[in-house]
C-alpha cells in the first residue's frame, strides 16, 4: 500500500476504488472460519477436561481408574487414531497430485481405521458399563465417559464426514470445492488426533498412576 | 494510475497465499514416526512402572504429551506463522491461553473451595 | 419425582393435557392476546399475498443487511415480552406487603424473573448487537457480504428458534423457576422434575448455536474481507469492537454449551457432574457458567462501545480522539475479561487468596474503561458538537454508566461483596450497566444507522421525549433498588415483611412507567417515521456528515453495497474522501458475483426448534426423526454445489444511475 499513500501526499487524485472485480475467490475464509471453529470446539473439550480434573477423583466408594482401565486396549485404540492420522496425510498428498483413486483409496483406508477405533471405543463403554461401572456410579465416571464419548461422537462425525466426501469426490472428482471440503476434514480429524493426546494422557496414563 | 494497479497488485499478493500448505510425504513421515515415539514411550512407562515415582513418571508423560501436540500441530495441522496471514496461530495461542486459564484457574479455585468448605480431618473426628 | 412426570407415553412423551396451564387467568389472557395479534399478523400476511415475497426477500435471503435487520426485529418483540415480565415483577414487588400475597403466585412469579432475565440476555440484547453487527460491519470495511452468507442466515433462524422455544414455554407447559442461570441442585432433576429448565437448556442451545457460528463468520468477515488498504489500525472503531466482541462470543459461548450439556447430562440420563450425591459438585456449574457469563458482559458492552465511538466522533466532526489507545483497551478488556469470573460468587468460599486475585483482577479492568471515557470525552473537547438524538443518548450513557461502573468496582471488593452479594444492590448496578452502556448503545446505534437502512430518518421530537423517559425512568427505577440492597433487601423476593420498604418499591414500579413511556415513545417514532418517511427521505446516504464507508453508499444500500470495491487511506475513510475530492464513478461496470438465497437455514432451524421441543417434552421418537432430518438436510445441503450468480451489469448500471438521478435531486 506504500505507493498509493506516497501517490497521495505529492498531490495526485488519490485512488479511492478498484475498476476490476475484486479478487476474493469463492471459499477463500474457509479454512480460516473452520480453524476458529475447531478452536471453539477446543474450548468444549478444555471444559469436559476441567470437569475431569476437579471431580475425576471422587470415586463415590466405586471403582477408580486401577479397576477399569485396560492400558494395552488404549494403546491399541491410539495406534488407530495414529494411522488414521498418516493415511490421512497420503490421502491428502495424492490429492495435491490430483490422483483421484488414490485419493479415495487412502480415504477408505482411513476410514476402516476410524471405524476400528470407533468400535473398540465401543467395546470398552460396554465393558464398564456391563460390570456396573457405569456413568451414574460417580463424579469420576460420568466425567469419564462425557469426556471420552464426546471424543467418541467427533469421530463418528468426522466418518460420516469422509464417507460423504468420498461420495462427493467420486461423483464430482477432486474439484476445487471438494479439495477445500477434504482439507477441512483433515484439519477435524488431525484436531481429534491432538485432542486424543490429551485423553489418554490425562485420563488413562495419569489415572493409572494415581 | 500506477498507483491503482500497485494497490491491485498488492492485494492480489495478499491473496497469493491463499494455497494451503499440505505438508509434503517426508514431513507426514517425520510426524508419525516422531509420535510414535512419544506415544509408545509414556505408555511404556508407566506400564512398566518404570520411573518407580509416580509423581516423577507423571511430569514425565506431560511433558511428552505436549511435545507430541506440538509435533502434530506442526507435520499434520501444518502450523506456522505464515498460515492465513498469522491469524491460525494466533487463534491457536489465544485459545491455548484460554485453555490454560479455564483448566488451572478451575482447579486452583475448586481446590480451595474443597480445602476451605469441606475439611476432611473434620469430618474423620465426628462422632 | 412427583406422580405426573413419570407417567410418559409413548407418543406425547410428557406432553398432556394438564400441561397447558389453563388454571393461571393470567397466562389465558395473555394467550388470547397473543392467538388474536397472531391470526391478525397472519390474515393481514394472507390477504395481501405477502407470504411469497417474504419467503424469496427475506427468509431467505443471505443479503447481510436484510438478515441484520430481521435480527433487529427479532430483538425488539422479544423485549417488549421481556419488559412485560419486568413490568409484572415491579407491580408485584410494590403490592405484596402488610401481607398481601400480591397478585403473582410463587410457581408464576418465579418463572416470570427467569424469563426475564434469560429473554433480556439471550434474545433482546444479543440479537440486537448482532444484528447491528451484521448490518454494518461488511459495509464499513467495504465488503459486498460476510464470509460465510448461508451459515448467516442459519445463525439467525437458529437464534429466533430458541426464542420461539421460551415463548412456547408460557403456553405449554412452563419455564425455569431457578433464575436467569439455573444454578444445580436447584435446577437438577430433584428440585425442578418439571419441563422449565429443560425449555432453558434447549432454547439456549438451540439460540447457542446460531450464536457461535455468527460469531466465526464476523470474525472470518472481517479478517478475509476488508477492503484494500484498510491495515488494521485504520479500521474504524465499531469494526474493533465488533472483532473483539466476536472473538469472545467463539471464545466463551462453547463453555455454556458445554456446561449446560452437562447439565442436560444430570437430568436426562442421571450422571452426577452437579449433583450433590456420588461426588458430584454443583459449585462447580457456577464456576463453569461464569467462565463464559463474564465475558458474555463484554460481548455486550464492547459493541456498544464501538457505537458511542463512532457517535462521538461523528458527531462532535472531530476524528476519534486517541484511536490507538481505544483500539487496545478493547484488546486489553477483552483478554482481562476471562480473568476475572469469580467476582460473580466471592461468597462460594474459596478463600482470601482466590478472592483476593479477582478482586485485583475486576478492579484492573475499571483501568481500560476509564480510558475509553475520558476517550470520548476528549473527542468532545472543542468540537463542534451536534445534540441530535444519538449523540444524546451518548451523552446521558457516560454519566449513567460512570456510575454503574463505580458500583461494580464497589461490589469487586470481595468483604463489600459479602455484605451485597445476591442484594437489590447488585441488580440495580447491572441493570445500570446493561441499560445504561448496552440498551443506550443500541437505541443509539439504531437512531443512527437506521437512515442507512430504510432511507429516512427517524422523527426527532418522538426520539427526544423517548428518551427522557427511558433516562429519567431509569434513575426512578433503580435507585430505590440501591438503596433497598444497601438495607440488605434481596433480589427475586416475592413478598415482603416490613412495611416500610414499600414505599422504595412503588416508587421503582413508578420508575418502570416512566420506562413504559419511554418505550411507547420510540415505537411510536418509528410508526410516526415510517408515515412521514417522504418528508424525513434523505437521498445523500450520507445525512449525519458520516466518517466511515458505510456512508459512502446509497440508503438503504444496493444488495452489492458498492459498485466498485473501495480502496481506503485513511482511519475515516469517507471523510478523507470527501475531503480529497472522491468523484463518483458513474461508468464501467461490471457483472457483481453475489451468493444465492437459499431456504436450508430456516428449514434446518425449524427442524432444531422441533427437536428442541421434542427433548423437553421426552418425545423420543420424534426427537431422533429430527436429529436424523437434520444429518440428512445438511448433507443433502452439501451437494448442492451451485450457489452463487452474477448480478448482470445492467442492473447495476440502472441501480446507479437511480442514485445518480436521487443525488442531482437532493442537490437541487
Amino acid at each position: 500500500m506504500a505507493s498509493t499513500i506516497t501517490a497521495s501526499q505529492t498531490g495526485e487524485a488519490p485512488v479511492f476504488y478498484l475498476k476490476d472485480e475484486h479478487p476474493h475467490p469463492e471459499g477463500h475464509s474457509t479454512p480460516l472460519g473452520f480453524w476458529i471453529y475447531l478452536m471453539s470446539d477446543c474450548l468444549i473439550f478444555a471444559v469436559l477436561f476441567a470437569i475431569y480434573g476437579v471431580l475425576g477423583t471422587n470415586y463415590a466408594a466405586g471403582p477408580g481408574p486401577k479397576d477399569l482401565f485396560d492400558l494395552n486396549l488404549v494403546a491399541l485404540n491410539t495406534a488407530m487414531l495414529l494411522f488414521s492420522s498418516i493415511t490421512y496425510g497420503f490421502a491428502m498428498l495424492t490429492m495435491v497430485q490430483g490422483r483421484v483413486a488414490a485419493t479415495q483409496g487412502w480415504l477408505a483406508v482411513t476410514a476402516l481405521f476410524g471405524l476400528a477405533f470407533l468400535g473398540i471405543e465401543l467395546y470398552e463403554f460396554h465393558h464398564l458399563i456391563s460390570i456396573g461401572a457405569t456413568p451414574q456410579r460417580s463424579a469420576f465416571l460420568s466425567s469419564f465417559f462425557v469426556l471420552v464419548g464426546t471424543h467418541w461422537l467427533h469421530v463418528t462425525f468426522g466418518t460420516i464426514w469422509l464417507f460423504t466426501l468420498m461420495v462427493q469426490v467420486a461423483r464430482h472428482g477432486l474439484i476445487t470445492a471438494n479439495r477445500r471440503r477434504l482439507m477441512c476434514l483433515s484439519m477435524f480429524w488431525h484436531f481429534l488426533d491432538v485432542i486424543w493426546i490429551g485423553v489418554f494422557t490425562f485420563v488413562y496414563l495419569l489415572g493409572m498412576l494415581r | 494510475m500506477s498507483s491503482e494497479t500497485n494497490a491491485q497488485h498488492q492485494h492480489d499478493a495478499d491473496h497469493g497465499s491463499e494455497e494451503q500448505a499440505h505438508g509434503s510425504f517426508r514431513g507426514y513421515m517425520t510426524g508419525f514416526v516422531l509420535s510414535v515415539f512419544l506415544t509408545a514411550i509414556p505408555f511404556w512407562l508407566v506400564m512398566n512402572n518404570v520411573l518407580d515415582n509416580n509423581q516423577l513418571t507423571g511430569f514425565v508423560i506431560m511433558g511428552f504429551a505436549v511435545v507430541q501436540i506440538i509435533v502434530h500441530m506442526v507435520y499434520f495441522l501444518h502450523m506456522n506463522g505464515r498460515a492465513e496471514g498469522g491469524w491460525s496461530l494466533l487463534a491457536l495461542v489465544f485459545t491455548l491461553i484460554l485453555v490454560v486459564i479455564a483448566l488451572a484457574g478451575s482447579l486452583w479455585v475448586m481446590y480451595h473451595l474443597n480445602t476451605n468448605m469441606m475439611p476432611v480431618h473434620d469430618m474423620k473426628q465426628m462422632p | 419425582m412427583s406422580e405426573a412426570s413419570t407417567q410418559t407415553s409413548m407418543i406425547l412423551g410428557k406432553l398432556t393435557l394438564q400441561s397447558f396451564p389453563l388454571h393461571e387467568p393470567i397466562v389465558v389472557a395473555t394467550f388470547v392476546v397473543v392467538a388474536l395479534g397472531g391470526i391478525a399478523v397472519v390474515g393481514a400476511l394472507t390477504y395481501f399475498r405477502l407470504w411469497g415475497y417474504l419467503w424469496r426477500e427475506w427468509f431467505t435471503s443471505v443479503d447481510h443487511k436484510k438478515i441484520g435487520i430481521m435480527y433487529m426485529v427479532l430483538g425488539l418483540i422479544m423485549l417488549l415480552r421481556g419488559f412485560a415480565d419486568a413490568v409484572m415483577m415491579r407491580i408485584q414487588q410494590a403490592w405484596a406487603f402488610n401481607g398481601s400475597e400480591g397478585y403473582l403466585n410463587a410457581h408464576h412469579y418465579d418463572q416470570i424473573f427467569t424469563a426475564h432475565g434469560t429473554i433480556m440476555i439471550f434474545f433482546v440484547a444479543m440479537p440486537l448487537v448482532t444484528g447491528l453487527m451484521n448490518y454494518v460491519v461488511p459495509l464499513q470495511i467495504g465488503a459486498r457480504d460476510v464470509s460465510f452468507p448461508f451459515l448467516n442466515n442459519f445463525s439467525f433462524w437458529m437464534t429466533t428458534a430458541g426464542a420461539v422455544l421460551v415463548m412456547m414455554s408460557l403456553f405449554i407447559g412452563e419455564f425455569a423457576r431457578t433464575g436467569w442461570l439455573a444454578y444445580p441442585p436447584l435446577s437438577g432433576i430433584a428440585y425442578s422434575p418439571d419441563v422449565g429448565v429443560d425449555y432453558y437448556i434447549w432454547a439456549l442451545q438451540v439460540a447457542g448455536v446460531g450464536t457461535t457460528l455468527s460469531g466465526i463468520n464476523l470474525i472470518c468477515t472481517i479478517v478475509k474481507m476488508r477492503a484494500p488498504g484498510m491495515s488494521l489500525m485504520k479500521m474504524p472503531i465499531f469494526t474493533w469492537t465488533a472483532l473483539c466482541s466476536n472473538v469472545l462470543i467463539v471464545a466463551s459461548f462453547p463453555v455454556l454449551t458445554a456446561t449446560l450439556a452437562l447439565l442436560t447430562l444430570d437430568r436426562y440420563v442421571g450422571t452426577n457432574f452437579f449433583t450433590n450425591d456420588f461426588g458430584g459438585n454443583p459449585m462447580m456449574y457456577v464456576n463453569l457458567i461464569w467462565i463464559w457469563g463474564h465475558p458474555e458482559v463484554y460481548i455486550l458492552i464492547l459493541p456498544a462501545f464501538g457505537i458511542f465511538s463512532e457517535v462521538t466522533s461523528t458527531f462532535s466532526g472531530k476524528r476519534l480522539f486517541g484511536y490507538t489507545s481505544m483500539v487496545y483497551a478493547t484488546v486489553v478488556i477483552t483478554i482481562l475479561s476471562y480473568l476475572v469470573w469469580l467476582h460473580h460468587f466471592f461468597t462460594m468460599g474459596s478463600g482470601a487468596s482466590v478472592n483476593s486475585f479477582f478482586g485485583i483482577t475486576t478492579m484492573i479492568i475499571s483501568i481500560p474503561t476509564g480510558a475509553k471515557i475520558f476517550n470520548w470525552l476528549f473527542t468532545m473537547y472543542r468540537g463542534r458538537i451536534r445534540y441530535e438524538e444519538p449523540m444524546m443518548w451518548t451523552v446521558a450513557f457516560m454519566l449513567t454508566f460512570v456510575i454503574g461502573g463505580m458500583t461494580g468496582v464497589l461490589l469487586a471488593v470481595p468483604p463489600a461483596d459479602f455484605v451485597l452479594h445476591n442484594s437489590l444492590f447488585l441488580v440495580a448496578h447491572f441493570h445500570n450497566v446493561i441499560i445504561g452502556g448496552v440498551l443506550y448503545g443500541l437505541l443509539a446505534g439504531i437512531v443512527y444507522w437506521w437512515p442507512k437502512a430504510f432511507g429516512f430518518r427517524l422523527h426527532p421530537t418522538m426520539g427526544k421525549i423517548s428518551f427522557w423517559f427511558w433516562v429519567i425512568g431509569f434513575w426512578v427505577a433503580f435507585t430505590p433498588l440501591y438503596v433497598l440492597g444497601l438495607m440488605g433487601v434481596t433480589r427475586r423476593m416475592r413478598v415482603f415483611d416490613d412495611p416500610s420498604l414499600q414505599i422504595w418499591f412503588v416508587i421503582a414500579g413508578f420508575g418502570a412507567a416512566l420506562i413504559f413511556l419511554g418505550i411507547v415513545f420510540f415505537l411510536l417514532q418509528i410508526a410516526y417515521s415510517i408515515w412521514k418517511r417522504h418528508e424525513l427521505r434523505d437521498e445523500t446516504g450520507d445525512p449525519w456528515d458520516g466518517r466511515t464507508l458505510e456512508w459512502a453508499t446509497s440508503s438503504p444500500p444496493p444488495a452489492y453495497n458498492f459498485a466498485f470495491t473501495p480502496v481506503i487511506h485513511d482511519n475515516d475513510a469517507w471523510t478523507d474522501m470527501k475531503r480529497r475530492g472522491y468523484v463518483r464513478p458513474l461508468s464501467g461496470f461490471k457483472p457483481i458475483h453475489m451468493p444465492r438465497n437459499t431456504g436450508t437455514g430456516i428449514i434446518l432451524a425449524g427442524i432444531s426448534l422441533a427437536l428442541g421441543f421434542a427433548l423437553i417434552w421426552h418425545i423420543w421418537w420424534l426427537a431422533a426423526l429430527c436429529f436424523a432430518a437434520i444429518i440428512v438436510t445438511a448433507i443433502a445441503h452439501s451437494f448442492n454445489y451451485d450457489r452463487d450468480f452474477h448480478i448482470p451489469a445492467a442492473d447495476v448500471v440502472q441501480a446507479e444511475d437511480e442514485r445518480t438521478r436521487r443525488l442531482a435531486g437532493s442537490r437541487a
